[in-house]
């Protein structure tokens, strides 16, 4: 079977598209190579979905955790104490057996006990914790002149929040907030480790590398594929963010614009 | 409430509360074989020789941009793998027969680890032996990149004034560079440890009987005719704990290393020790 062939086969797997039955033996280089890059799709799905629907609600706990009010300001840092304080691994599985019993008792929340719900839920509102801290520590940083500036234009509440609070803060948190989105993309290679069931083997990378681990006693073809493909995908991510970081610095001078350093991801 | 009392109580549960102290054991023993690891990672960093520099520079790189669970999953299999190889090589020197065969992993019975007819005990023991050596790996790798940078923030006008005053290298590395580099590591330290904390539960893929697997195993649905205890699916309840346990560990921390953090910024030339004065006076 020559390697085109397989692509074809495996390509799409692990969407259930293509060949049913997983290889079983005589694996293949490029075996591995084409099912592992097709779990990739999964990772993909969950970081950008996540990153997407999170920076919403990173940016409202920001400001709430930031506002005068009281009850706003505890409800946002109990959010983000209970989401960043715990281990991602225990919501994962916490959220899938709480999705488990709603789906018993009511029948409403059956989508959510299948990963591409369930799971996308909790990375979700993690990020929105962990990048809701990032732009809170930036909107503290916001310059007290840029403020005044806007009061002495006449400029109040939503107009003001829009045009100088909002884009500041962005530029400020963008570094850190990179690091966030790489962080998430590597977080979401815990999904199928923890409860989420990958139905019919259609699993993500990590997934498909530690079924030819576990296949061929041979973990040194496996993992460094996944390292492979994972290290394309931050480069990727540290570009698309490198140009919109440029554009956010858009109008400052050459010299002040501050370069995306890119920190060392850990695991949450 | 006798009946949950009972319940807590049985012997399966005592296995549970005890792999609390297996994640507590693990952290105990991790967190300062890390800290070594990224020490002499550090060191050979910012070494003279140019073979040892890029050794440590390289383990220092290698765990950025990937995901590290991966290489929990690597690092377990490989090293398992690498055990068994030496022993192998040494034990077996006319074993004639390839080691990998097809699928297999084959070494000859003297070089098992463990041996086949110890007992069950040792297979755990080693288990998480490996488990601590791949979490130490990891995280020696992390700490040596927060220490490295806490080196190259120590003023560089000291070094160079305890050189001219007349000392080697190795003195000005012992006597100035790793006194002071403890201040500037510490925020990266503290929020490693925090890191820490919340992959433990990772210890669960390894193959370890930990809070993780014992929360999957009680809290599953049981029928009465197997148990004297039973009740529906509460595995979310196990996992609810877990959370709160977590959560409670991390909060202790935080408080605990930054009381840590006031005491050390103590009197340093650093933002931080210059707001302290000024508070002060």
């Amino acid at each position: 079977m020559s390697c085109w062939e397989t692509i074809a086969d495996y390509g799409l797997r692990s969407l259930g598209i293509g060949e049913r039955l997983l290889p079983r033996e005589g694996f293949t280089l490029c075996q591995q190579v084409t099912l592992i890059g097709s779990g990739m799709l999964w990772n993909i799905y969950f970081g950008i979905c996540a990153l997407v629907t999170g920076f919403g609600l990173a940016t409202a706990v920001a400001m709430g955790k930031a506002s005068n009010n009281r009850v706003l300001r505890k409800l946002s840092e109990w959010f983000i104490f209970i989401f960043r304080g715990s281990p991602l691994f225990i919501q994962f599985f916490f959220a899938y057996f709480l999705f488990l019993s709603l789906k018993q008792a009511t029948g409403m929340f059956a989508a959510f006990s299948s990963a591409w719900a369930g799971a996308l839920v909790v990375l979700f509102l993690n990020t929105a914790a962990y990048s809701g801290e990032i732009f809170y520590g930036a909107l503290l940083s916001v310059p007290k002149g840029d403020i005044e500036a806007a009061d002495a234009y006449g400029m109040s509440g939503w107009p003001r929040f829009r045009r100088i609070v909002w884009p500041t803060m962005l530029r400020l948190a963008w570094p850190a907030y990179t690091n966030e989105a790489i962080f998430l993309f590597h977080a979401t290679t815990l999904v199928f480790f923890s409860g989420f069931p990958a139905l019919q083997q259609k699993g993500d990378a990590l997934y498909y590398a530690s079924y030819f681990a576990d296949k061929t006693f041979n973990p040194f073809i496996p993992y460094p594929i996944l390292a492979g493909y994972f290290i394309l995908l931050t480069l990727v991510i540290v570009g698309i963010f490198g140009l919109i970081n440029r554009h956010l610095n858009r109008h400052l001078p050459q010299d002040a614009r501050p370069k995306l350093r890119v920190r060392p991801n850990l695991l949450r | 409430m006798q009946w949950f009392a009972c319940y807590l109580t049985t012997g399966k549960h005592m296995g549970f509360y005890v792999s609390f102290g297996t994640v507590l054991l693990l952290l105990a023993i991790t967190a300062p074989t890390a800290l070594a690891f990224g020490f002499a990672a550090a060191g050979a960093a910012r070494s003279a020789i140019a073979p040892l520099r890029w050794i440590g520079k390289t383990y220092i790189a290698i765990v950025r941009g990937v995901p590290d669970i991966a290489f929990f999953l690597f690092f377990v299999i490989a090293l398992d793998q690498a055990f068994e190889w030496m022993r192998h090589k040494v034990k077996c020197a006319d074993w004639d027969q390839p080691i990998r065969q097809g699928n297999d992993f084959v070494v000859c019975a003297a070089a098992k680890l463990p041996l086949g007819n110890s007992p069950q005990w040792m297979h755990e023991t080693y288990g998480f032996f490996l488990a601590v050596l791949t979490f130490s790996i990891v995280f020696g790798a992390f700490a040596g990149n927060v220490l490295f940078g806490a080196m190259r923030a120590v003023p560089h006008a000291q070094l160079e004034t305890a050189a001219a005053y007349g000392m080697s290298r190795r003195q000005v590395f012992w006597r100035i560079l790793v006194p002071q580099m403890w201040v500037f590591a510490l925020p990266g330290l503290s929020n490693l440890w925090m890191v820490l904390i919340k992959a433990t539960p990772l210890l669960f893929l390894l193959g370890v009987e930990d809070i993780v697997y014992w929360a999957r195993e009680l809290g599953g649905a049981k029928t009465p005719r197997f148990t004297d205890y039973p009740h529906d699916d509460w595995r979310m309840w196990y996992f609810l704990a877990l959370l709160i346990f977590y959560l409670a560990f991390t909060r202790v921390s935080e408080v605990v290393l930054t009381r840590l953090m006031t005491r050390l910024t103590h009197g340093q030339a650093t933002t931080g020790g210059e707001a302290q004065r000024k508070a002060a006076t």
